[in-house]
Formats: structure tokens, sequence, C-alpha cells
């Protein structure tokens, strides 16, 4: 039944979303909690880990895709996405550069 | 209505079913702007985040995240909110297939409830840190962990009175186009809370643990 | 028995006497004084004769019917104009008061004491972006910009009116605030540690960070409205690349506000964590990081000038295409330039603060950064000049402002590029040097801008044109005044004046301060005359009007509906085919055709919810100004509550009905058919009409 099927893949992608959140989150846990990298590996691991975590929950539960129909959407969020990576780096870049220069 | 007229909605989110075709354009406006006003919010977000990175070290001879953060409650309140998204698809896969509406009061309620909770135990950390002395006014490092962390629990208290309301609105109008509209926002403004959250648990809990 | 400061404290928080300026001019009776009691008095004054007037004149329900609670775009902007306006009149007379004291205070204290003198500039910089330029612009988008796109109105039409309330609620707080207290010292920028609980726990910060928030809020509210309703309500068949240059920067311009008021709601969220929360974010103990609030405004402050400046390259090639009945000269090129000025003014904030301690290479990062923008703006005038070579060049009032803008904000172009030199930067910074600079951009750039587009607009409004005369006038005595008051500036700034200073001590200044104040007379004079020129035109609006819709021979669609515009814009939406589509109508002979079909038309009531929420966040700030939790509580809970009544809200639309549509628009097509049309020659006689002559 059209209905039915429709209803098993949508909740197959809340589902499958759920899953990988729950793993990637799982996996970040425990890494820090077990100390099973040196910090500063560590780090940077779970901070891929959320980013992916990040990409599965607007893929899976905000529905964001290469889709025509969710063009715009994308356009907003990869022009945020890059304003972002202005501010925040050009903020990490200028105040560790002024800490530096002040011990 | 972008000038090119194509009959699918124009926006990301699981599309409302039987919404005629004269009001789509207010629809897609409805959903569009609210992700615009996502946006903002998510730098607001990103600056606090950076804040909290340039802070990081700043304990004027205070208590330290080593010291104060707890791995279960960061654990658990991870899990409550990450299992609360989940729920609202509940919701807005009943919204889409015109389930009856106790369905999508029964999966709204449930992630009410673990919102909730999941305020709940916030403040309860929050209350323990106090104890401990480690209150905002303490050091700057503070000022900014409060500041980010309750902005976020700010959004989802927020959120949940959002869903009262939600409740109010379908019980006096029904479910009609504007309360799927409001549906949609409700759900967008959710999951993106559940992102801030990944970023919270992991930039902020579990670097601060790390040490 | 209640102890009586309580219910002070309750009622009233941190107000004392005191607080008066009149209180303070009595028991203290200097110069500054007086005139700060006098300045409170003009706002009491001026608000009971305007308050009274419309009540002895009977006319708050037509207000509150027909203006206030309105969701027409069209009224809004006007709204916008006018409360723009009323602030532009403070703002320039605080310019005018601090040049006065510049030019008498070499050597001598002067007028003002210095903490008066440090309210002034600050209240001068902050009402004139936040209260004046934002409002003007927003107002200017509000009108044109949806009868560009052939949308009936902007995408959210009630948000539209909160916008407009929270503006006007920030003004009356900043109005508020010359009664009662006193303002901010910090400069419009507000940095701390200096306006931190430490060094200035009085009002007047919060004051400024209030004010400034309610600002944002409605700028946020406005931004977000612009860029959807440019995405979604365009007329079919309006692509992207035949819009009108004004939606443009229009579109940029919201795509800035979105990205821009972020950081600044940040820098004042924080500052008010420190003032009222005890945090120490800012503070010089415990932890605090000023340069986080240095880096966060001006991450704000750099999108924001050129959010300031963008509208109004948007009217400069509406108006010089229009005048010069020509298309505009590289539309593509014009187009590609404002994308690239929008995203670059996200990469060159640091800019404004060379001077605090950063290394070398992130310092030239930024100013070579800084520089590439200038090629875009380059490229503009460029296209500009172009577009006026070889056309019919007529020098109205607002071509004048055009062609007076392309030359003094050229020289204040390069100004900035001189300043855009770290090493150069360090000796002019923070002296007249970057004054003269930053209001060389904002005067010729912005508020030219803006005459010009309200006085091209001004027919689709109301219905005639405003007339010439005093028009070239006020060009006249801007251009004059400008000069005079700011070229000064750059000379005593090379010889290292500071900014911000009460009193001088180099006599060499004197001439110079004395010709900049003359100049600051001159622009007031050029402003009072916009004023009359606005009052002769009402008085001879009948020689004036012109019906038919096409003053200028325009090119753009909102020229291809009546004067005055109607409530719903366009009868029918229109098909586009073309950049520049009415023109190419009038070309082709398919102008002033009635439609196939009229259908009924939805507009948005009117809606209370705007007003109400504006002065109740007002209200509710001003608490917070002065600690009155009481009342803060109270009228935040009145603002949600009035917003989320308004979702509660069905149906709040109103038919035209389409039988109705059409025969308003069959009248107006028989009004235009019988208008003569008139030659570019005859354009500023009262034989225009309206209606122009057609071409090839």
């Amino acid at each position: 039944m059209n209905l039915f099927s429709s209803v098993r893949r949508d909740l197959a992608t809340y589902g499958m979303g759920y899953t990988l959140a729950v793993v990637l989150t799982g996996i970040s846990f425990v890494i820090v909690f077990f100390h099973l990298l040196a910090p500063h590996p560590a780090f940077v691991m779970i901070l891929i880990l959320a980013l992916v975590q990040v990409t599965v929950h607007l893929r899976c539960f905000l529905h964001v895709s290469f889709k025509r129909s969710a063009r715009e959407d994308l356009h907003l969020i990869m022009f945020s996405a890059i304003v972002i990576v202005l501010m925040v780096g050009g903020t990490f870049i200028i105040l560790f550069d002024l800490q530096t220069r002040m011990m | 209505m972008s000038g090119v007229g194509e009959p699918e909605l124009r926006h990301a989110g699981l599309t409302l079913e039987g919404v005629p075709p004269l009001n789509r354009a207010q629809v897609e406006s409805d959903v569009f702007g609210f992700w615009a006003f996502l946006m903002s919010d998510a730098l607001i977000f990103a600056l606090l985040f950076a804040i909290y990175a340039t802070m990081i070290g700043r304990y004027a001879g205070g208590p330290t995240p080593g010291q104060e953060f707890k791995f279960h409650s960061a654990f658990w309140e991870t899990a409550l909110l990450l299992t609360s998204s989940f729920t609202y698809g509940g919701v807005s896969i009943a919204l889409k297939h015109g389930a009856k509406r106790r369905w999508i009061v029964l999966f709204m309620g449930i992630t009410f409830c673990l919102g909730a909770y999941f305020v709940r135990m916030e403040c309860h950390d929050f209350t323990t840190m106090f104890h401990d002395g480690a209150t905002p006014e303490r050091s700057g490092y503070l000022s900014s962990f409060f500041v980010l962390v309750a902005m976020h629990g700010f959004h989802v208290t927020c959120g949940l009175i959002w869903m009262l309301l939600m409740g109010a609105q379908m019980a006096i109008h029904e479910i009609d186009q504007q309360v799927k509209v409001n549906f949609v926002r409700l759900g967008l403004f959710w999951h993106f809370l559940d992102i801030v959250w990944v970023c919270i648990f992991t930039i902020v809990y579990l670097h601060g643990l790390q040490r | 028995m209640h102890d009586p400061s309580v219910l002070w404290h309750i009622f009233l928080g941190r107000f004392e006497w005191d607080s008066l300026p009149f209180v303070e001019a009595w028991r203290h009776p200097t110069t500054s004084e007086i005139i700060a009691a006098c300045a409170s008095g003009i706002v009491v004054i001026g608000a009971l004769v305007v308050l009274g007037g419309i009540t002895y004149l009977r006319k708050w329900r037509y207000l509150w019917t027909e203006w206030f609670t309105s969701l027409d775009h069209k009224k809004i902007g006007l709204m916008y104009i006018i409360f723009a306006v009323i602030m532009m009149a403070r703002a320039l007379i605080e310019a005018a008061l601090m040049r006065l004291q510049q030019a008498i205070a070499i050597n001598n204290s002067g007028i003002l004491a210095p903490d008066h003198f440090a309210q002034l500039f600050t209240t001068h910089g902050t009402i004139m972006i936040f209260f004046v330029g934002m409002p003007l612009l927003v107002g200017l988008i509000n009108v044109a910009m949806p009868l560009q796109i052939g949308a009936r109105d902007v995408a959210f039409p009630f948000l539209n009116s909160v916008s407009l309330w929270m503006t006007v609620g920030g003004g009356c707080l900043m109005m508020v605030s010359l009664v009662i207290g006193k303002f901010s010292t910090g400069g419009w920028s507000g940095y701390p540690p200096f306006t931190e609980l430490r060094f200035n726990g009085g009002v007047g910060p919060d004051y400024w960070i209030w004010a400034l928030t309610m600002s944002s809020l409605g700028n946020m509210a406005t931004g977000i409205n612009f860029a959807v309703t440019i995405y979604k309500l365009r007329a079919p068949g309006m692509t992207w690349m035949r819009m009108p240059l004004f939606t443009w920067t229009a579109f940029c311009t919201a795509i800035l506000i979105i990205f821009a008021m972020p950081p600044l709601t940040v820098a004042t969220l924080l500052l008010a964590a420190d003032r009222y929360l005890g945090m120490h974010f800012f503070t010089n103990a415990l932890g605090g990081n000023m340069m986080n609030f240095v880096n966060l405004f001006w991450l704000f402050g750099h999108p924001e000038v050129y959010i300031l400046i963008l509208p109004a390259f948007g009217v400069y090639s509406e108006v010089v295409a229009a005048y010069s009945s020509k298309a505009l000269y590289g539309y593509t090129s014009l187009v590609l330039a404002t994308a690239a000025i929008a995203i670059l003014s996200f990469t060159v904030w640091l800019h404004h603060f060379f001077t605090m301690g950063q290394s070398a290479p992130i310092n030239s990062f930024f100013g070579v950064a800084t520089m590439v923008i200038g090629i875009p703006t380059g490229v503009k005038i460029y296209d500009w000049i172009w577009t006026m070579a070889w056309g019919e060049v007529r020098f109205t009032a607002p071509m004048l402002f055009s062609i007076a803008f392309m030359v003094t904000f050229t020289i204040g172009g390069a100004t900035g590029i001189i300043l855009a030199t770290p090493p150069i930067d360090y000796m002019v910074h923070n002296t007249l040097f970057l004054v003269a600079h930053f209001h060389n951009m904002l005067i010729p750039g912005l508020l030219y801008g803006m005459f010009a587009g309200f006085q091209y607009w001004f027919p689709k409004l109301f219905g005639f044109r405003l007339e010439e005369r005093w028009g070239r006038i006020s060009v006249f005595f801007w251009v004059v005044g400008f000069y005079m008051a700011f070229m000064p500036l750059y000379v005593m700034g090379a010889s290292s004046a500071a900014r911000r200073t009460a009193e001088f001590f180099n006599p060499a200044f004197r001439p110079w301060t004395i010709i900049a104040m003359l100049g600051a007379l001159a622009i007031l004079a050029g402003f009072g005359c916009l004023f009359l020129q606005v009052w002769s035109s009402i008085r001879n609006r009948y020689v004036l009007l012109v019906p038919a819709g096409d003053p200028w021979d325009a090119r753009t669609l909102e020229w291809s509906i009546p004067c005055p515009a109607p409530e719903y814009n366009f009868a029918v939406i229109p098909q586009v085919s073309h950049r520049d589509d009415f023109h190419w109508r009038k070309v082709n002979g398919s102008a002033y055709k009635p439609a196939d079909h009229y259908r009924d038309i939805e507009i948005p009531k009117n809606s209370g919810v705007g007003p109400i929420m504006g002065i109740a966040t007002a209200i509710c700030f001003f608490g917070l100004v002065w600690h009155i939790w009481l009342l803060a509580t109270v009228f935040f809970f009145v603002t949600v509550g009035a917003g989320i009544s308004r979702s509660f809200m069905r149906d709040p639309h109103k038919i035209i009905p389409a039988a109705e549509v059409e025969a308003d628009h069959r009248r107006w097509l028989a009004e235009a058919a019988a208008a003569r049309p008139v030659p570019r020659q005859l354009e500023l006689t009262p034989a225009n009409e309206g209606l122009a002559e057609c071409q090839g």
C-alpha cells in the first residue's frame, strides 16, 4: 500500500538518523571516558564525530538535501556556514594572536 | 512562486499534504523565513561558542570544568534530547500522513516530557555547581559557560512552551493549515536545538572533561 | 510599617530627583546644565504639543486606524521615513552643538562640560546609525521594493509592523533618556571596560544597550522579511537577472542584516550580563577579555556600514538610469559588484581596530582585504558614469544628489584606502581624520541617496511630484555644507587632533573649527530646505499631479501603476518577460492594457498588536534601565502575550472584490489614455501628468 510504504520509508529515515546519532555520540563519550586517545587527537576526533552527527541530523531529521525543492534552504545553510566559519575562525585567529602577544 | 511555477513545495522538511495551491506561497514563505531566523540563531550560538573558546583557561583561580562537569549527567541529557528529536519525528510523520489528532498529541507529549526532564536535569546541574561556588560571577570562563549552556536551555524551554501553545491551538482551531505550518516550524526549531546540543556536549562537556 | 524607600524602589527603581536635568540645572546652574535642561524641555514641550495637537484635532482614531495599525508596506515605509527625519533633526542639532563647542573651546572649556559633550557624541552616533540611517533605508526599501518586483506586499506584513514599532520604541527610549537620566558617554560603539559597572554604573550604558536591542530586534525581523519577499514573491517571469538594481541591493542588504545583527546581539547581551548579573565577559578582573567585545562589535559594525550604503547604491542606479533616459550600463557587473561587496564586507572588520595589538600579518591581511572592497565600488561608479554618457540627462534634485555623491564619495573612498594601510592608520586612528572619512562616506553616500530616493519615489506614494526649486537649493546647501564641515576635519586629523574631544589646545585649529561650524549651519539649512520642498509641494500639489503614474519615463515595474499606488499595488500581477519590463512594454505598445481577468484581492487587515508590542517592549526596557523589575516583568508578559495572541488569530484578511479592482483599473487606464504624453523637456512643468512619450 502506498501510504503504508511511505510511512515506513519516513520512519526508516528517522530511525536510521537516530541510530547513527546514538552510535556517534557513544563513540565520542567512550573515547573521552576511557582516555582512548591523547587529549589533542581525542578532541579532533570528537569534533569530526560531531560534524558527522550534525550532517546526519540535517539529512535525516531536517530533510536537507540536494533536491531541487530544498535548494533555496541549502543556499541559506551554505551561506550561513561560510559566514560562521569566517566569523568564528576570524575570532579565533585574532583573539589567539592577541593572547600570544600579551604573554 | 519564485517566478518558475513548480507545483512542488519548495522547502526542506516533510511536505504538507493537501495544502491548497493558493496558499502554497504563504507556506513556503513561512517555512523559509523560519529557516532564515534559525540561521541567525545558529550564528548567535556560533559566536557564543567562539567566546567560550577564547575564555577557556580564564578560571581566575576558581573552579575548572574538570572539577565541575559530570559524565553521567552530560550523557543522560544528550540521550534525552536526542530521543526527543526522534519522537518529534513521530509528530512530523503523523502530520504528514493525516493521522488522528491523538497520535500527534501522544508523540508531542512524549517529546515534551523528555525535553522537560532535560531542562530539569540541567537546572539540577547548575544548582550543584552554584553550591560548589562555581557561579557565573566567579570567573570569565564560568560566565561564558553559563551563558552558552543556559542560552540553549532557554531555547529548549521556549520550545516546551511552544509545544503547550500548539496543544492549545489544536484544541481551538483543529489542525488547519496554520497549525500545520507551526508544527513544521516547531520541528525545525527542535531539531536545530539538538544540533546545537551536539556541539555543546562535544566542545563544552567532553572537551572540559578531558583535562 | 512600610518603609517608603522600599516602595520607591519597587515602583521607581533607582530613579532619583537628580536624574531630571531640570533639577540638576536648578541645583548646579552651569551653562552646560542649562543647555541640557533646555534640550529636555524641548522634548517635553514637543511631546506635549504633538500629543495635545492630535487630541485637539481629534485625529487619534484616524491615526490609529489608518496609519499605526496598518500593515501596508507603503504606509509602514513612510512612517519609518518620518520617524527617521524627526530623529535626524535631533542628531543634527547635536552635531551643530558639538561644532559650536569645538569652535569656541580652544584653550578654554567652552559651553559644554566634558561629560555632556561625551553624551552628545554618543547620542549623535547612536541616533544617526540606528534611528536615522537604518529606518531611512528600511523605509525606502519598504516603499519601493515590493512595487519593483510586482508583489502586493512583503512576505510578512505583520512582522513588518512589529519591526517598525520596535524601532520607534527604541527611538522613544532615546528621547526619554534626554528627559530622565543621562545617556552613555562611551561613544556609539560602547567599549567596555569603560561601559562596565565599575566605571559607569549609572543608567547611561543601560539606555544605550536597550535602545540598540530594540533597534536590532526590529531590523532582524526586517532582514528576514525582505530576504524572503525577494526570494519568494517576485512576479512570474522575473528571474534574478531581471530584477531592478534597487531590488538587488535590497536583497544583499537583507542578507547582510540577517548575518550582521547576531554579533551585535551577542555583544550587547553579554555586556548586559556583566552589568546586570555581575558576570565577567569584558571586565578588567576575574578573567574578562575586552577584546572579545571589540571583535564582536566590529563583526557587526563593518557589515552594518555596508547595510547603510548598499540601498543608496541601489537608489543611484535607479535615479541615474531614469534621469538619463538610458538603460543602466553594465547591469551584470553592477549585480556582481553588489554581491562581491556584500560577501567581502564579512572579511574586513579588523580594520576598525588595527591599533589594538594584533601582529603585523593579521593587520596586513585585513588591510589588503579592505582595499579590495574598493574595486567593486569603483566598478559601480564607472557604470553610473557610463549610464549618463550620451543619455538625455536632466539635472533634477535626485540627479544632482547623485552627481554630488559620485564626486564626494570617491574622495571619501580614497581616504578609506589611506586608512586601510595599518602603519598610516596608527597615526590617524581615532583622530578627526577618521571622523571626516566616515562622514564622507555616510553623508554623500547614504543620506544623499535616501534624499534622492525619497524625491524620486514621492509621486508613487502621494500622487504628485515634489517641486524642484527647494530641492535644488537643498542640494546646494548640503554639498557646500558638507565640504565646509568635514574637509577641515581631514586637515585637523592629519595634524593629530583627536576625536571625541571637548577642548583643543592648539590655536592653529581655530580657523578650521570655525569653518566646520559654519558648514554645520549650512547643513542645517539644507535639511530645512527639504522640509520647505515638501511643504511647498503640498501647497501646489494640484499643479504637480501625475495620476498616469510615470512622471520620469522610468523603466521598472513600479511606474506601471497609478500615482498614488493603490493599496493592493497591482490590479493584476504582471507577467514579466524582460529586464526593465515596463520600458519594453512602452516601446512595444503593450503598456497600459486592461487585464483579461480580474480576481478578488486579499489584503491583510490592520492589527494593533504591532504598536502594542513596540510600546510594551519600550516600557519593559525602560524598567530594565531603571531597575524597576516589576515594570519590566509586567510589560515583558504584555509584549510576549500580544505576540502569542496574534498566532491564535485566524483569517486576518479583508477582500477587495474583483469588480471593484476592475472598475478602478479601467478608470485609471482611461485617465492615462486621456493624459497628454510629455517629452522629457516638459518633465518638470505642469504639463507632466505622468505619461511619457513613446520612444522607438
